[in-house]
């Protein structure tokens, strides 16, 4: 009886403690939130009226479209070359087994592990060299090189819940290799390839450090928002980030769902 | 029957150091139903993926239907196979999962439909063509299996340990399943298992695999009652094996001041001498035999027999397998026998646990292995 009740009380401190952590990182972004509504300059209790009016003058702020357009190439862009990138790497590693594997894996896996001010750095000195720096094409390459391992990953998980014959059997049954690949391989990774490229579109949908190094004059919606911020406090940041929030927020949710559903629907198959 | 389908000529694989198939010398006629049976790791599966063109041979030929097939990538061979895991794809549903090898070979979609239904339909599951893999028993998707590696209508069938992931009894309507679908389509099985009870069942021939090497190919009866050597004896199971060496002739004097039989010697093991019937030229005296006596062909009496094989053993424990009985027993200096009888037999005999009985065998059941 007594481990019982211990065992509640711990459960009931364990559940405050996730409540408070979800508070503490959710409650600036619900505040953004609502001070997206409220017609005061700043952001102060109690509030003001309702108002729609910080999100017509971020939509007739001409820098705020642009970055827009910019951001959702460079993420569209970055999301299908990094879910490319990532699909390969994560297919070699299933289908082959060689010497260096775990050097190439640990290569593979390393992007997200290097501090941004020094990718930031390294992605602008060197995209210089090559004249690309300022350009669009610059954020996409700095994007896609920190999108495919996270794109990697997801397939990769897809990849180690295959019947090891599965690939033999299409083989078996006379399809060559490409066609395996086309017939087999990619319908069964079809939905982790589908959350790669949400959660990637994310990732440079968000991404602000490397974006801001190597943009130049093309700047992405992060870029723009610290801009503005450094110019003055304007409550149309309020309005953009409560924006980009709901964009990230359903693509890494609709990634979620995807991944939950598949490892269920795996259970379920043994 | 017909010509040799398969052969493999001296057919070796090894996997870097070791060696999974040593020399393997074998030839499968078309119509044959072929099971190829041993302990794990003793070649059978990789006999099978090398034929299907999984693994490459390190040495060696194999040849389909004359033609030298090492070098012909496993798409183009027609060697269809049913896996253990049964590898259907999760993806498409079961018509799909069966038209997948008429759609490699583009046949049209409509013919492919007709054909799939087809043999859905006979195997029973016609009804289930639309459903999801997922939502088949263990047995429906054994025939969706078997239907997607047929409807090809291929002169060869590759099974890989098909029925082992199913239970007992579905195991037993299968192997019907499986028999009557060979014998209807008249094309070559060759089916890979560790159970001797599927191999036995099913197989007009059975090849014994171990350590990379053929042990023994022959019908089952061959294999139960006259096995080849000690290790087929040993796996074959509830076998009385014992190891001795010879000690007298034909005329010689026997170890009862008798003379030995005619077609007859002696032999010396730890647990008694005992007299095996030979065929040929006897092993000379001294040299190293082994003796195998079926558990079924030993018999256990109370009172001490008049034949020349007997020996005293006590019975340790019994199994029961619906009416028949299998008593362990154990001699004085622990050789172990193992005594197969029905139930009504040993009714009779009234015994307890510890009770000292005689068993006793035929000299013509004694199988005789020359080491």
């Amino acid at each position: 009886m007594h481990n019982k009740t211990t065992g509640r009380f711990s459960t009931w401190i364990l559940r405050a403690y996730i409540a408070l952590v979800l508070v503490f990182v959710f409650s600036p972004l619900l505040a953004s939130m609502v001070f997206s509504f409220n017609s005061d300059r700043f952001p102060s209790l109690p509030l003001g009226e309702f108002t729609t009016h910080w999100y017509k003058a971020v939509w007739n702020n001409d820098a705020v479209p642009e970055a827009l357009r910019n951001s959702v190439i460079v993420s569209l862009c970055s999301a299908v070359l990094g879910t490319f990138i990532g699909f390969c790497t994560a297919y070699t590693d299933y289908r082959y087994q060689f010497r260096g594997k775990a050097l190439y894996l640990g290569l593979a896996l390393l992007p997200p592990t290097i501090p941004l001010v020094i990718m930031g750095l390294a992605m602008l000195a060197w995209l210089s060299r090559a004249g690309l720096s300022g350009t669009l094409f610059a954020i996409i390459i700095a994007h896609t090189v920190m999108c495919a391992p996270f794109a990697m990953a997801l397939i990769r998980l897809r990849l180690q819940q295959i019947d090891p014959n599965l690939e033999a059997a299409a083989w078996n049954l006379g399809a060559s290799e490409w066609r395996t690949m086309r017939s087999v391989i990619i319908p069964f990774t079809r939905p982790s390839i589908i959350a790669a490229l949400c959660l990637t579109a994310a990732v440079s949908f968000d991404e602000f450090a490397v974006a801001w190094f190597v943009s130049g004059l093309n700047k992405t919606v992060p870029v723009v928002i610290l801009e503005i911020l450094q110019g003055n406090v304007d409550p149309q940041i309020n309005a953009i980030g409560t924006f980009v929030f709901i964009i990230s927020i359903t693509l890494v949710v609709i990634t979620q769902l995807i991944v939950m559903k598949q490892n269920k629907g795996h259970r379920h198959g043994r | 029957m017909g010509d040799d389908l398969v052969v493999f000529d001296s057919v070796e694989k090894h996997f870097g150091s070791f060696t999974a198939v040593r020399s393997l010398d074998l030839k499968i006629q078309s119509g044959e139903f072929v099971a190829l049976m041993g302990p794990s790791g003793c070649g059978k599966t990789t006999t099978l993926r090398m034929l299907a063109g999984l693994d490459t041979p390190s040495a060696g030929e194999i040849r389909l239907n004359g033609e030298r097939i090492n070098e012909v990538p496993a798409h183009r061979r027609q060697t269809p196979m049913v896996w253990q895991s049964l590898a259907l794809f999760p993806f498409l549903n079961v018509r799909e999962n069966v038209e997948f090898g008429l759609k490699m070979l583009a046949v049209p979609e409509q013919e492919r439909r007709t054909r799939a239904m087809d043999w859905l339909d006979r195997m029973e599951i016609a009804q289930f063509s639309e459903r999801h893999i997922e939502q088949l028993s263990g047995g429906q998707r054994q025939r969706v299996a078997l239907a997607r590696a047929l409807v090809t209508e291929p002169s060869i069938l590759l099974l890989d340990e098909p029925l082992s992931a199913l239970d007992a009894n579905l195991v037993i309507r299968m192997q019907g399943v499986l028999t009557r679908l060979q014998r209807s389509l008249g094309i070559t099985f060759i089916y890979v298992t560790h159970s001797q009870s599927e191999a036995f069942a099913m197989a007009d021939r059975v090849v014994i695999m171990n350590e990379g090497e053929i042990a023994q190919v022959g019908s089952s009866r061959d294999i139960y009652r006259n096995p080849a050597n000690r290790f087929v004896a040993e796996f074959v199971g509830r076998n009385n094996i014992l190891n001795g060496d010879v000690r007298a002739q034909p005329g010689q004097t026997g170890h009862n001041q008798r003379p030995v039989p005619d077609d007859c010697i002696e032999v010396k093991t730890s647990a008694g001498t005992f007299q095996a019937a030979f065929n040929g030229q006897p092993p000379g005296n001294g040299s190293a035999v082994t003796l195998v006596v079926g558990a079924d062909l030993a018999s256990v009496t109370a009172a001490q027999p008049d034949t020349s094989n007997h020996v005293r053993a006590t019975v340790i424990s019994e199994e029961f397998v619906g009416a028949v009985v299998t008593l362990f027993m154990e001699t004085d200096d622990g050789t172990e026998f193992k005594v197969q009888l029905q139930q009504r037999e040993l009714d009779k005999l009234e015994l307890e646990t510890g009770t000292g009985l005689w068993v006793s065998w035929d000299v013509a059941n004694t199988h005789l292995i020359q080491a």
